[in-house]
């Protein structure tokens, strides 16, 4: 029984083969799983294995490690506050506070309908727009304890329509059109010196390769 | 709330009257189309190296002196030159890992110029020969995933990239890959050992750099974002134009993101070697100046790794020997203002506790030392401190970071200034990154430790006095 749906199946084939090696693909595996599911389930872990010649202890070795990805089930709406310096010098801790007592839980917690999680993270690469926070890693700047709470309510009502469930990265997937590409292949496979250095030997004896 | 010139479509960029050599088409709101990168000189500068040689091409680098952006500052051109002659394939890296605490640069020119890093990719594997390229882009930021993604599919489906680039037999491919939250992966070789599927932990160099062995064992080239945007308006323009720019030894513009206590944070392109600390927080044309006329108290001059400065480094220019000299780092272009309300061990111990947890294990006087160091900042804090807690810290910090650790000069206390780098014992220089904050601060700020401080040390337990009776056994 494939985990994969056969859409998603496809999308893994066709990663997997933009890499030289099939292990590449392991963290972008783990994050199409996460997108059908909201979370990296076991059964998603040892099809990653069998695509990617690898094996389950492998992929939970390998995603174990990043923090983005969920072994377990959590809110549709990861709300992640930034606390790092920039951010709590201009109020991101008041802010997650305030996160953590309007949804009545603490942050790495999950709401009881499922619909929310609080995370306390690192910085988000948005310092000069603190404090600010994530909704599925789509971000929310220059927030007020208002703001969040408008947000809150937004989300609740399905207002929220710019912000995709959780585990949905980018929308837009890259795509290599038959024929177009320079052709990926293993290294043992690409030792030949590639054909336009040999403009170096005609214009100069010598040259670097 | 001050009034901003912020350019709405990319949040936190300001735009001014600077150089404009990465940052020239964030005022248009689609600067992430290929329509509007070919009306602005897109891809010319590819088309201009496809005219020369490589090698000629990897020489133009090497004049123009293009430093590393992403934190340590090594010229990319002579990087490029420490690869094994005849050793195929080789490959490009893109690290768009950005994660250091107060910078964002690499977001907005991923968000908002995808096709100008793209060319900057293609104009590197032209000019070293390389198989293919890898652009790994940090897992948080789906927006610049999007964005290089339909960015990548327009170039696929001009020919700009993938077999016979604008009909020529230069051919390469761009893998589009991306991260799933850890610090770390940020230092090149955490970044090879994740992009090959593992825990993204930094392998030991030297002697072996990824230039020599890298990805799948083979050489590779890790280049920041910022670097690699440069190179389309350096192959336009000629290094003699780029070198216009700037200082002799930090040649052209670099983006700097200030945050904190100014009037007008923002992501600015400023002009290396020229603006200085002043200039950027109190200039009308930057930050204009400290938020309700308070005094400095500190800042952080290059990313959460930096050792920290005070009013008296003020004048200093952006850099990066300069600022090395005076005991801290430009880094990844992230400043960091502190005024006079910041407690100086609060702000320590955020940066620290950061350390602490994205340390990746590897090597123990980092895992076991930023936790030490995270939980004792947070008894001094919580008011449960020790008076021998100070000299711990400073123990533990020396454990990773052994003999003077950088920092800036006290005239205040007749102190000079240690120079950049520190040592280390760790493999990789996250450890080392967290003494920046306890160094810094407790040289300069003592006195708000001591306060904080209220309990005694535990009285030693004393040893028991020798029997000088057999022991009776059985």
């Amino acid at each position: 029984m494939s985990y994969f749906t056969a859409d998603n199946l496809e999308t893994a084939h066709e990663i997997i083969s933009r890499y030289p090696r099939k292990k590449s693909a392991l963290i972008p595996l783990l994050h199409l799983a996460q997108e059908q599911e909201g979370w990296v389930t076991d059964d998603a872990m040892r099809q990653i294995a069998e695509l990617t010649d690898t094996t389950p202890a492998e992929v939970k070795g390998t995603g174990s490690f990043y923090e983005m990805f969920k072994f377990h089930p959590v809110g549709t709406y990861m709300i992640n506050v930034c606390t790092n310096l920039a951010c709590q010098l201009l109020g991101g801790e008041e802010l997650l506070a305030h996160a953590e007592e309007a949804l009545g839980i603490k942050a790495g917690g999950t709401t009881a309908d499922g619909m929310f999680t609080i995370e306390d993270v690192e910085c988000i690469a948005a310092c000069t727009e603190a404090p600010c926070l994530q909704v599925n890693y789509r971000y929310k700047l220059r927030l007020t304890t208002d703001d969040l709470d408008q947000l809150i309510d937004d989300i609740r009502n399905g207002r929220a329509t710019d912000i995709p469930e959780h585990g949905t990265l980018g929308l837009v997937r890259q795509h290599i059109p038959a024929g177009a590409g320079a052709g990926i292949v293993a290294p043992e496979q690409a030792t030949e010196r590639p054909v336009w250095l040999a403009r170096n030997d005609t214009a100069d004896e010598g040259g670097e390769a | 709330m001050p009034t901003h010139d912020y350019v709405p479509h990319a949040p936190g960029y300001v735009d001014n009257d600077g150089p404009k050599i990465v940052t020239s088409r964030f005022v248009h709101e689609d600067s992430h189309t290929l329509e509007r990168y070919e009306a602005t000189n897109g891809y010319d500068g590819l088309r201009r190296a496809l005219d020369r040689t490589p090698a000629d091409v990897h020489e133009e680098v090497r004049d123009a002196v293009v430093l590393g952006r992403g934190g340590a500052g090594f010229p990319a051109g002579v990087k490029w030159g420490f690869m094994p002659p005849g050793k195929f394939p080789y490959y490009l890296v893109v690290n768009g890992d950005e994660s250091e605490p107060g910078t964002y640069k690499d977001r907005l020119l991923m968000e908002r110029d995808p096709h100008q890093l793209i060319e900057g990719c293609l104009i590197t594997c032209y000019a070293l020969g390389l198989s293919q390229c890898f652009l790994y882009v940090r897992g948080e930021m789906p927006a610049a995933q999007e964005n290089l993604a339909q960015a990548l599919n327009e170039a696929y489906a001009k020919g700009y990239v993938g077999k016979n680039i604008m009909g020529t037999e230069f051919s390469v491919d761009i893998t589009l890959t991306w991260g799933a939250g850890a610090y770390i992966v940020g230092e090149e070789t955490a970044l090879i050992e994740s992009l090959e599927g593992n825990r993204g932990m930094p392998r030991l160099k030297p002697p072996f750099f990824p230039a020599a062995i890298g990805l799948y064992g083979q050489p590779t080239i890790v280049n920041n974002v910022e670097t690699l945007s440069n190179l389309p308006w350096l192959l336009v323009n000629g290094s003699e134009q780029y070198k216009a720019f700037g200082s002799e030894a930090s040649p052209g513009s670099r983006m700097v993101a200030v945050s904190g206590h100014v009037n007008r944070p923002g992501v600015y392109e400023i002009e290396q070697g020229v603006t200085t600390f002043r200039d950027l927080f109190y200039g009308d044309n930057f930050c204009r100046g400290i938020r309700n006329d308070n005094e400095l108290k500190m800042f952080v001059p290059g990313g959460g790794s930096a050792p920290w400065f005070f009013p008296e480094q003020l004048d200093l220019p952006l850099e990066g020997r300069t600022v090395g000299a005076e005991g801290s780092m430009l880094g990844s272009g992230a400043i960091m203002v502190m005024d006079e309300t910041t407690d100086a061990v609060k702000a320590a111990l955020r940066l620290v506790r950061f350390y602490a947890r994205e340390s990746c294990g590897k090597c123990t006087p980092c895992r076991e030392g930023t936790t030490w160091e995270e939980r004792i900042l947070q008894r001094i804090l919580d008011g449960e401190g020790r008076p021998s807690d100070i000299d711990k810290l400073l123990d533990i910090a020396d454990n990773i970071s052994p003999g003077p650790y950088p920092v800036a000069a006290d005239p205040s206390q007749g102190l000079d200034a240690v120079p950049f780098p520190p040592k280390q014992t760790t493999i990789c220089p996250l450890g080392p990154s967290s003494v920046a904050p306890i160094t810094s601060t407790i040289r300069r700020f003592r006195h708000e430790y001591e306060a904080k401080i209220t309990k005694r040390d535990s009285i030693p337990v004393m040893a028991a006095p020798m029997s000088s009776d057999p022991v009776e056994v059985g």
